[in-house]
């Protein structure tokens, strides 16, 4: 009798945490399959020409999402290309060099970058790193720089150079603190070795660490990415949302999150609704594909699936 | 390469990382700076007590929106920590080394990284076109399926330094499975699990782009789960946008509270965890 208490007891609780587990591969496969399923009606009007056409324009029901995958794309290079290195240099900073102490103080200083909401971001960008822009920096880099068309017209503030460089702080520790974790993991026989030949502390973080770590690196680089491609208020606040494709950066752009937020609640008919959709699940596309591979580098490093045996 | 030369660039590269690392800090404490000093001064009393004012009227508060985050962050926990709780269990308990709670541990892991204004999208499709109105409810749901992964994943990470032994023991004195789990591995555990949840309220507590077509916001009280709430993270969004001076004030002080609200949630789990770290 008590015997079949106990099994009845954890048949329930083997049964119920089971479903828990799975219900996760579930969910994932639920947003896609309800995301697919809403936009159709805008996949099958546009079919291929979604991702080309240039031209958003609900009054006349031409949706094109190019000018919104164009900001997204330019706004994350940016932001890539400068929190990578950065987010590196503090990665090394903080495994290699930094005693204790201060270890502790500045990685916990970093998570709280991280744990700053994203509209209170776009609330800063706005009124704060837009207006530092407009009036130092791209002035100053027109002026430099302006022989590249990167750098030209008028400086507004609110951007896709206010855009990119507002996602680089946001995602600065995600890379930060992967590529540390993967540091972490790196065996000190390796770094023991690169010293006892003679290595300064730079080539020892060369070839013993970032050459070991290099895979998992890149993973935490492409989370970073995946990060920025999908933010979406503190983007949404500065990039001037305007669905144009431009090339100077200073140019006011829109991004894919960015005109989801905006015209969502707004959109009138079917098809607007569904085209909204559409750019959503070719966001989702993409940050699952760049997640899925990024895991698994980061994995191949450090952490591994996380199992262990159950002895 | 001469030694000298090695030296100089070792000294360049070092100066470099240790001056990244100085540069990364500079948007924190600008950021931090700036919400502290905008905020406090337009923060008083009024701020927390009463309703948003008609656009153009000076005065008013955040009463409403402050209230609705903490419902909402109270539905999702409500709806989010014991799946996670109940799905890590299982990782660890019951199935640690199986293809499939390696697949489930990747899909966590995958989660994470999906753009939260996608969970917004889906939830609006099936809950509030299903409902036919924005609802509290939607909202909680949709920063609910947000949480799970972290919950997941931070609630793993403590079931796993439960000593193998302590369950032994359980075992030994004749208690079922299931019972040495609940009464014994989850309370050793208790203080851990309890810390990431607060970390996945904290994130939950920050996010706007999944309330934005789910809670959708209101300007008044909520006086059901079944209708519009409002939230600090989508009034900091609507007044930073909007045009008036006396609104971006009101932003500001939002941020300020709405910064304290998640470094609280955050510093109070990690302190907590601190005391914490070896069973």
């Amino acid at each position: 009798m008590k015997q079949n208490r106990a099994s009845a007891g954890d048949t329930i609780l083997r049964l119920l945490t089971f479903l828990m587990a799975v219900g996760v591969v579930g969910l994932i496969i639920w947003v896609g399959w309800e995301m697919f399923s809403s936009a159709k009606e805008s996949i099958n009007a546009f079919g291929w020409s979604f991702v080309t056409n240039r031209v958003w324009d609900p009054v006349k029901q031409n949706f094109g999402a190019l000018p919104f995958i164009y900001g997204t794309i330019v706004t994350s290079l940016i932001a890539l290309v400068v929190a990578g290195p950065i987010g590196l240099g503090v990665a090394i900073f903080l495994n290699e060099m930094a005693p204790g102490k201060v270890r502790s103080l500045i990685s916990f200083l970093v998570e709280l970058l991280a744990a700053i909401p994203s509209v209170v971001y776009g609330l800063w960008g706005i009124f704060v790193l837009a207006p530092l822009l407009r009036d130092y920096v791209e002035p100053w880099l027109e002026k430099w720089f302006g022989f590249l068309p990167l750098f030209q017209g008028s400086a507004v503030g609110l951007g896709m150079l206010s855009g990119g460089l507002i996602l680089a702080i946001m995602i600065l520790p995600t890379i930060a603190a992967i590529s540390r974790e993967v540091m972490a993991a790196v065996p000190d026989s390796q770094r023991e070795a690169a010293l006892a030949l003679g290595a300064t502390k730079w080539e020892m973080v060369r070839v013993a660490v970032l050459a070991y770590a290099k895979s998992g690196i890149l993973g935490g680089v492409m989370l970073g990415l995946g990060r920025a491609l999908g933010e979406t208020m503190a983007v949404t606040m500065v990039i001037g949302n305007r669905p144009d494709i431009l090339p100077s950066l200073f140019a006011p752009a829109y991004s894919m999150a960015a005109v989801i937020a905006n015209e969502f609640t707004e959109a009138t008919y079917n098809l607007y609704l569904s085209s909204l959709v559409e750019i959503g699940l070719i966001l989702f596309g993409i940050t699952l594909v760049l997640n899925a591979f990024a895991r698994l580098l980061v994995w191949s490093v450090a952490r591994g699936p996380k199992g262990g045996h159950l002895v | 390469m001469s030694s000298r030369l090695r030296k100089y660039r070792n000294a360049l590269m070092l100066g470099i990382f240790t001056l990244c690392t100085l540069l990364a800090l500079i948007p924190l404490f600008g950021v931090l700076g700036y919400v502290v000093k905008n905020g406090i001064s337009a923060l008083n009393l009024e701020f927390f007590t009463s309703l948003p004012q008609p656009m153009g009227v000076a005065g008013g508060g955040m009463a409403n929106a402050i209230v609705g985050t903490l419902i909402l962050i109270a539905i999702a926990g409500v709806l989010g920590i014991p799946t996670g709780i109940l799905a890590a269990i299982y990782l660890t308990e019951y199935d640690r080394v199986s293809w499939l709670s390696t697949l489930v541990r990747f899909t966590t892991d995958v989660l994470t990284g999906i753009p939260s204004i996608i969970i917004g999208i889906v939830v609006y499709t099936t809950l509030v076109m299903k409902t036919g109105n924005f609802s509290a409810f939607a909202g909680g749901v949709a920063l609910a399926i947000i949480m799970v992964p972290l919950v997941i994943r931070s609630t793993e990470e403590m079931l796993k330094l439960v000593p193998q032994t302590i369950r032994e023991a359980g075992y030994a004195l004749g208690i079922p499975r299931w019972r040495t789990i609940l009464r014994i591995v989850l309370p050793t555990a208790a203080k851990g699990i309890l810390t990431g949840a607060m970390l996945a309220v904290a994130r939950a507590a920050g996010e706007t782009a999944p309330l934005l077509f789910t809670a959708l916001g209101n300007q008044y009280w909520a006086h059901s789960l079944n209708e519009p709430i409002a939230a600090l993270p989508l009034q900091i969004y609507q007044y930073a946008t909007s045009p008036y001076k006396d609104w971006h004030r009101q932003a500001w002080a939002g941020s300020l509270v709405l910064i304290f609200l998640v470094i609280i949630l955050s510093f109070v789990a990690r302190l907590a965890f601190r005391n914490r770290k070896n069973f």
